[in-house]
């Protein structure tokens, strides 16, 4: 009975909708293929890298012990962490790890809070992209991997773009959701002595959103760094490509290794985004 | 004289067919069965008013009045149904957004219930916000807010968060914000509401104080007969969106317009609760020690008084003397205030109730000295009382 339905022509269409895309808008995807990726790849081989990695280290250190309120923890568990890391043979892993995972958050920083904000002013908007949202972020991250391959061949690029995808939506959703929580007497005072739209929400609407934008800010950071590690599925250089090539040897010892070093990383980070959040509220 | 804002036929119909709402009204249909009917909730219901130019023109109403709704029409923060409100004789509702922001921005401030402080701002910039966004450079908008923060009496807290501060002295920097941009006419919504008794007099107090000196024309909602008993030129009463009453604030206890008015007015039996504390005033006195007849004719001309009380270093009370017997004294020459002074004093003590000082007073040619252990300590005068029963006046100033 079910049987005799004809197969809906899915996978087709979206086949053809990628390569359409993938022709028409070569001109963007170009340049990002052939001078984002390579400049990337400069940026963590020959320059951090080049950073002494005691120096490194020591800077993460300082910003450590100021950012969380010149508590020693955090500080030391950072330089424990990173010799750990350089001591297995791993540093220039975790630059490239690190770079992809800064390039992919800021440009979903810098592409989601306009976005929410945008969503913030308008119930249409909103509307349009709530699920919209949670469509990108119920979808397997690795899905994202195919289009963006397809558009970016092989390496940081894709892992980046789909990092981005995958880790824009907290950005977006905290966003619209910190602006829509101004208590209504804030908007109102603000709006009485004659605010333009524009000061209202550069002066009223964001620092009082700061808090929950930052939090998603936080989640955005934490996305994206478990979607570059993803991204070493498509070749995405860093501590992710450690991991698979450990399981592709079925090298137990080597995978939990570099799985500690993205552990590391993370918490870091994590930690980072956090103080600063509570550090300036 | 033209008024300075003019409210006519202004009507807010929440909900999504405020038209049809608004015949129903015209048929004579209640709030609540519009509601029922139609699901839109009516606000404010055809009022019309006039608020002169330095008055304070008090807006009273239980909750859910549309007290809050009626005075954000008068800045458009809602957007009227129908009706107009002018403002020096210019029509809100035909203005584009640029005027609109004009007039919020010279003409009228607002101060809110909640205060509405912008907590990540310290108290100056909290005050700077209006001319801040008018653009106004640093330098002047500083000294300007400095100046509106000493005005209620915060120059000394200008670093502070609001967080910091108590409910008294946070709306006082929510006045002082309003103040900053030097409008005309301060829209106050249950400004006080969320004070405690004893603060929200004294702000009371000094309302009244700083419209005494900058002749702001002030609408202020409440929905606290006493408070609008107190600082009120004129008082609107408003139920269900309409205006029930308006008038004087003697015109509202003597003739309340209709059952409503009356119930609102019944509870407040001013006699009961109000003692001579209340409505003492400090008093002018002459010094038996150090004073004659002479100097006291001289006192009474000056104050423009036809007695006056006698007390000694301590304060302590040894009667009066009236400016005929002082004025004959010095023509003969007498040097001795105890030779005219008379102890006929009508006294009370600080305790005693409104009623019993109405029975005193009534028989009395001078005003009545409040005394406490022997010690004068502030005198009641007719008018006061009068003033006190039927709501004003009521002093708290310290007559120690
Ligand atoms: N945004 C809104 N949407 C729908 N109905 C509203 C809205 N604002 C107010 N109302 C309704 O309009 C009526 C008047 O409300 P308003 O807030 O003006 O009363 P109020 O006199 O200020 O009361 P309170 O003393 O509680 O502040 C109420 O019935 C209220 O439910
Ligand atoms: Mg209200």
């Amino acid at each position: 009975m079910l049987d005799k339905l004809p197969k809906l022509e899915v996978a087709q269409p979206v086949r053809d909708l990628t390569d359409w895309i993938k022709e028409k808008f070569e001109f963007i995807f170009n340049p990002i293929k052939d001078d984002f990726g390579p400049f990337l790849e400069k940026l963590s081989e020959e320059w951090l890298a080049a950073i002494p990695a005691w120096l490194f280290i020591l800077i993460v250190a300082v910003l450590a012990f100021f950012v969380s309120g010149k508590k020693f923890g955090f500080a030391i568990f950072s330089v424990l962490g990173l010799v750990f890391i350089y001591n297995q043979g791993q540093w220039v892993e975790l630059m490239f790890t690190f770079v992809l995972v800064i390039a992919a958050s800021f440009l979903a920083i810098i592409i989601g809070i306009p976005i929410g904000i945008l969503m913030s002013k308008s119930k249409v908007i909103q509307s349009i992209l709530t699920p919209v949202l949670d469509f990108m972020q119920t979808m397997p991250a690795f899905v994202y991997l195919i289009p963006t391959a397809a558009f970016f061949a092989i390496g940081m690029p894709p892992g980046v773009f789909a990092a981005l995808i995958f880790a824009a939506p907290p950005t977006i959703r905290l966003t619209n959701l910190g602006i829509r929580q101004v208590s209504k007497e804030l908007v109102e005072a603000s709006e009485a002595f004659g605010s333009t739209g524009l000061q209202k929400l550069i002066k009223v609407e964001l620092p009082m959103a700061k808090s929950t934008i930052m939090a998603g800010i936080n989640q955005t950071v934490m996305l994206s760094l478990s979607m570059v590690v993803v991204a070493s599925m498509i070749g995405a250089p860093g501590l992710g490509r450690e991991v698979i090539r450990a399981l592709q040897r079925a090298d137990v010892g080597a995978g939990f290794v570099a799985g500690l070093g993205i552990v590391i990383l993370a918490i870091i980070i994590d930690r980072f985004t956090q103080y600063m959040n509570k550090g300036k509220a | 004289m033209v008024p300075i804002i003019k409210v006519e036929n202004l009507s807010k119909v929440f909900g999504k067919k405020p038209q049809v709402a608004l015949e129903l009204l015209d048929e004579g249909k209640s709030k609540d069965e519009i509601l029922e009917q139609t699901g839109n909730t009516v606000g404010v219901n055809r009022a019309t008013f006039d608020v002169e130019e330095g008055e304070i023109f008090v807006i009273m109403g239980l909750s859910g009045s549309g007290k809050s709704t009626l005075v954000r029409l008068l800045n458009r923060l809602i957007e009227p149904t129908e009706g107009s409100v002018y403002i020096n004789e210019q029509n809100l509702a035909k203005m584009d957004k640029k005027e609109l922001r004009q007039i919020r921005r010279e003409k009228m401030s607002m101060v809110f219930q909640k205060f509405a402080l912008f907590p990540f701002r310290t108290v100056l910039e909290n005050a700077e916000y209006g001319l801040e966004i008018q653009g106004i450079d640093k330098e002047q908008r500083k000294e300007k807010a400095e100046k509106a923060l000493e005005l209620v009496g915060l120059g000394g807290y200008i670093n502070q968060l609001p967080a910091q501060l108590s409910g008294g002295m946070q709306q006082r920097v929510g006045l002082a914000r309003a103040l900053a941009n030097d409008p005309e006419v301060l829209l106050m919504d249950e400004a006080f509401s969320a004070l405690d008794p004893l603060i929200r007099k004294e702000m009371q107090d000094e309302l009244l104080d700083l419209q005494d000196r900058m002749k702001k024309t002030i609408i202020f909602i409440t929905h606290d007969l006493d408070e609008a008993l107190r600082i009120g030129d004129r008082i609107a009463l408003m139920k269900d969106g309409s205006i029930v009453q308006i008038g004087s604030p003697e015109d509202i206890l003597v003739n309340p317009a209709n059952e409503y008015v009356e119930k609102f007015v019944e509870d407040v039996d001013r006699s009961k609760v109000l003692t001579a504390e209340n409505i003492m005033k400090r008093p002018e006195t002459i010094n038996i020690e150090k004073h004659g007849p002479r100097v006291a004719l001289e006192r009474m001309k000056e104050e423009g008084l036809s007695s006056m009380y006698v007390v000694d270093r301590q304060r302590k009370l040894h009667g009066y003397v009236t400016a005929d017997d002082a004025s004959a004294a010095v023509k003969k020459d007498t040097k001795d205030l105890n030779e005219i002074l008379r102890t006929d004093v009508p006294t009370v003590t600080p305790t005693t109730t409104m009623t019993e000082i109405f029975n005193i007073i009534y028989n009395s040619p001078v005003p009545v000295a409040v005394v406490d252990d022997g010690t004068l300590k502030g005198i009641i005068v007719r008018g006061a009382v009068i003033a006190a029963l039927a709501g004003s006046e009521v002093n708290t100033e310290d007559v120690g």
